[in-house]
C-alpha cells in the first residue's frame, strides 16, 4: 500500500476569503475516499487543490509522491468534474477520443478503452449521438466514462451519483470498487448517504473545516450512533456547540 | 498532437454550426456589399464624354451604353468646354498621347469613364496582337515558300514583317489622367473599400473566436480541458490555428469578391492583401480570446463591440487621421486596424509593396503576440501550472 494522496496543514480560498482551513488528509492506494458535506462547504476547492487547480494558500498536498500543482502528473488522474463538461455539438464518442487524446491516449488505446468506459455506464447503444441530444442522467454517465477512460490510478469524481438511477449506481459503485480491489484510488464527493457508507474512509466537511474523518465503522463507534448518517448529524452539531462556546 | 485534436474539435464545432458559418462567410459578403451599393451610387448612370482629335479607333472602342460621346472641335480650353456643357470628362489626343480630364463631381460618373477608356486600351491591345500574329503568320508562309524557291531571298520577307509592325505599332497610347475636381482618390468606395475589407475581416474574427472560447469557458469544457496535462499554449495554439483557417477562408473569400464581383483593381500584390488580412484576422483573434475572459455571458461579449471593435474604424482612415482633433490623433496609434486598414489602403489604392508596409506589419504582428501573451497569463486563472 502506497501513499497516494498526502494533504497538510492545507488552508486554501479564493483571493483573500478563506475557504478551507487545517485540513489533513493520508489516502492510500485502494481507498476510497467519500468526501461528505452540504453544498458550499468546499468539497470542490478541495478537490481542485488535490489536482493541482489551485495553489495551496499554506500547507502541502502530494500526490502520487509528487508535490502539487503538476501539469503532468494530471495524465494520471481521471477527473469528473460536478458540472458536465462536454462538447454539445460533438457525438459521445468524439467527446470521449477528443478528451482521451488530451489526457495523452494513443489510437490503439482508445480502440480499446471507449467501449470498456461505455459500458460502465450503459452508453454503449448512445455512443454516437449528438450530446446535445443527451438527457441530464446520459450526459453525467458520459463524463464519468471520460474519467475512467485511460484507465488511471487515481480517480478524482465530484459528485459522480447525482441524476443517475438507483440501478445504474449500483452498477457503478461494482465497478469502483473492483477498480479500488485492482489497486487504484478513488476520491469522491457527495452528499448522499448511500455514497458515504460504500467509501472506505469518510471525511466530513462543514464550514470549511474537516468535522470528522475515518473508515466508517470507526466513527460510528466513536460516536456510539447507528450510522453514517447519525455520525454526520452528531459531528455537526459537536461543532455548532464548539463555536457557539467561543 | 494534442494541438492537432484541439484544432481537429474546432473544425468539427464550426462546419456544423451552419449558423456561425453563415455569419464568418455571408455576412461579411453582404456587408460589404450594402457598402458597395450605398457609396457606389447609381451604375446605370450614363457619363457624357467630349472627345478632340481622338483616333475613330478609339472612339469606336470607348463607346458603350453607358457612354455618351461628344466630338468637339472648339479650341477652347478643356476647362471652359467641361463646364460650358456640364461634361463629365473630356479626351484629347495629341500624337500617342492621350489627356483624360475628368470633371469629377459626380465620382460615379468618373468611374465609368476611366473603367470604358481602360476597356477600350484593352479592347485595342487584344485587335493588335490579333492582327499582328496574324501578319506575322502570313509573313512566315511567304518566308517558306521563298525559302523553298530559291536561298537568296529570305531578307525581303523579313523587312515585309517588320513593315506591317509599325503600321500596327500607334495602338499603344500613353495617358493621363486630370480632375477638375478632387483627385484619383475620391471614389468614396474605393477609400472605403480596404478599410471595410479589414474592418469586416476584424470584426468577425473577433466576434466568433471570443464567443467560442467564452462559450468553452461558460460550459466548463475549458476548465476540464486544463484538468488535462495539455499545456495552455497547446489550447491557445489549437484555437489559433483553427480558426486562423477560417479566418483565412474569410479573407479570401472576401477579396475575390471584391476582385470579380466589383470589379475593384488591386493595385498592389493581393498576396500583400492576404497577408495583412491575415495578420489583421490574428490580431483580431487574439484580442477576441483576451476579451472573452472579461465576459461572463455571450451578452457581455457583445457588450463589448461598442468598446473595442466599433471605435477602431473611426481610427482607421475613413476620417483621415490629419484631420483628427490634435490629442484625438494619437488614439489612433493603440488601434489595430489603423495599421491594417492604412496598410491595405496602401496596396490597394497606391500600390506599395511589402517594404513599404512592413513597419504596419510588424507592428500587427506585435499586437498579436502581446494578446498571446496576455491569454496565457488569463488562463492562469482556471489552472496554476
Ligand atoms: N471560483 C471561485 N471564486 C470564489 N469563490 C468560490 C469559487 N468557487 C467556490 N467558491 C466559494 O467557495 C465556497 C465553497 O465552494 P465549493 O468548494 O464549490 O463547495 P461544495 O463543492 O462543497 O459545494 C462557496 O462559498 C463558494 O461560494
Ligand atoms: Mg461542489
Amino acid at each position: 500500500m502506497t501513499e497516494v494522496i498526502k494533504v497538510t496543514n492545507l488552508q486554501q480560498g479564493y483571493g483573500k476569503r478563506i475557504i478551507l482551513n487545517d485540513i489533513n488528509l493520508n489516502i492510500n492506494s485502494g481507498d476510497i475516499l467519500g468526501l461528505i458535506g452540504p453544498s458550499g462547504a468546499g468539497k470542490t476547492t478541495l478537490v481542485s487543490t488535490i489536482m493541482g487547480m489551485l495553489k495551496p494558500k499554506q500547507g502541502t498536498v502530494t500526490v502520487l509522491g509528487t508535490p502539487m500543482p503538476n501539469r503532468k502528473l494530471l495524465g494520471k488522474i481521471g477527473y469528473m468534474a460536478q458540472t458536465d463538461a462536454l462538447y454539445s455539438v460533438l457525438t459521445a464518442r468524439e467527446n470521449l477520443t477528443f478528451f482521451g487524446e488530451m489526457q495523452g491516449m494513443s489510437k490503439a488505446e482508445l480502440q480499446k478503452q471507449i467501449p470498456y468506459a461505455t459500458g460502465i455506464v450503459n452508453l454503449n447503444d448512445d455512443l454516437d449521438k449528438y450530446v446535445k441530444d443527451y438527457s441530464g442522467g446520459m450526459k453525467r454517465r458520459l463524463s464519468l466514462a471520460i474519467a475512467l477512460l485511460a484507465d488511471p490510478e487515481l480517480l478524482i469524481l465530484d459528485e459522480p451519483t447525482v441524476g443517475i438511477d438507483p440501478e445504474l449506481r449500483q452498477q457503478i459503485w461494482k465497478e469502483l470498487h473492483r477498480l479500488a480491489d485492482e489497486g487504484k484510488t478513488i476520491l469522491l464527493t457527495t452528499h448522499v448517504m448511500e455514497d458515504a457508507e460504500q467509501s472506505s474512509y469518510l471525511m466530513m466537511i462543514r464550514g470549511g473545516r474537516a468535522i470528522a474523518q475515518g473508515t466508517p465503522d470507526d466513527l460510528i463507534s466513536q460516536y456510539h450512533v447507528n450510522s453514517v448518517e447519525e455520525v454526520f448529524l452528531q459531528a455537526g452539531r459537536d461543532q455548532d456547540a464548539h463555536t457557539s462556546n467561543d | 498532437m494534442r494541438t492537432l485534436a484541439m484544432i481537429r474539435r474546432v473544425f468539427r464545432e464550426m462546419l456544423r454550426d451552419k449558423r456561425t458559418l453563415a455569419l464568418m462567410f455571408i455576412a461579411p459578403l453582404f456587408i460589404l456589399s450594402l457598402v458597395y451599393f450605398l457609396f457606389q451610387g447609381n451604375t446605370t448612370t450614363t457619363a457624357s464624354l467630349a472627345t478632340r482629335n481622338v483616333d475613330s479607333s478609339m472612339v469606336t472602342a470607348i463607346k458603350n451604353k453607358h457612354i455618351k460621346i461628344h466630338d468637339v472641335n472648339s479650341d477652347k480650353s478643356v476647362k471652359t468646354i467641361i463646364r460650358e456643357h456640364d461634361y463629365a470628362g473630356m479626351l484629347s489626343q495629341n500624337g500617342d498621347k492621350l489627356t483624360l480630364t475628368l470633371a469629377n463631381t459626380d465620382q460615379s460618373k468618373s468611374a465609368v469613364i476611366k473603367q470604358s477608356l481602360q476597356a477600350a486600351q484593352a479592347k485595342l491591345k487584344g485587335q493588335a496582337a490579333a492582327t499582328t500574329i496574324k501578319t506575322q503568320a502570313q509573313a512566315l508562309q511567304k518566308m517558306q515558300a521563298a525559302l523553298g524557291a530559291a536561298t537568296h531571298t529570305p531578307v525581303n520577307a523579313t523587312t515585309n514583317v517588320g513593315n506591317l509592325k509599325a503600321k500596327l505599332g500607334s495602338t499603344s497610347y500613353t495617358t493621363k489622367t486630370h480632375y477638375l475636381y478632387g483627385s484619383k482618390d475620391s471614389t468614396f468606395f474605393n477609400t472605403l473599400l480596404p478599410i471595410m475589407m479589414g474592418f469586416v475581416v476584424f470584426f468577425f474574427v473577433f466576434l466568433i473566436s471570443g464567443i467560442a472560447l467564452l462559450r468553452e469557458r461558460t460550459t466548463g469544457t475549458l476548465y476540464r480541458l486544463l484538468a488535462t496535462p495539455v499545456k495552455r499554449g497547446e489550447i491557445i495554439s489549437g484555437y489559433l490555428c483553427g480558426y486562423g483557417t477560417f479566418a483565412f477562408i474569410q479573407t479570401l473569400l472576401i477579396v475575390l469578391f471584391t476582385m470579380y464581383v466589383f470589379k475593384i483593381q488591386i493595385l498592389g500584390s493581393i498576396w500583400l492583401v492576404l497577408l495583412i488580412n491575415v495578420l489583421l484576422a490574428m490580431v483580431a483573434l487574439t484580442l477576441g480570446l483576451l476579451i472573452s475572459t472579461f465576459a461572463s455571458s455571450e451578452f457581455q461579449m457583445i457588450q463589448f463591440i461598442p468598446i473595442v471593435a466599433i471605435p477602431q474604424i473611426f481610427f482607421a482612415g475613413i476620417i483621415p487621421i490629419s484631420s483628427l482633433p490634435g490629442w484625438l490623433q494619437p488614439v489612433s496609434y493603440i488601434m489595430p486596424l489603423y495599421y491594417g486598414a492604412s496598410s491595405m489602403s496602401a496596396v490597394v489604392q497606391k500600390g506599395v509593396g511589402f517594404m513599404d508596409v512592413l513597419p504596419n506589419l510588424s507592428i500587427l504582428l506585435l499586437f498579436a503576440a502581446v494578446f498571446l501573451v496576455l491569454n496565457l497569463l488569463t488562463m492562469r486563472k482556471y489552472r496554476q501550472v
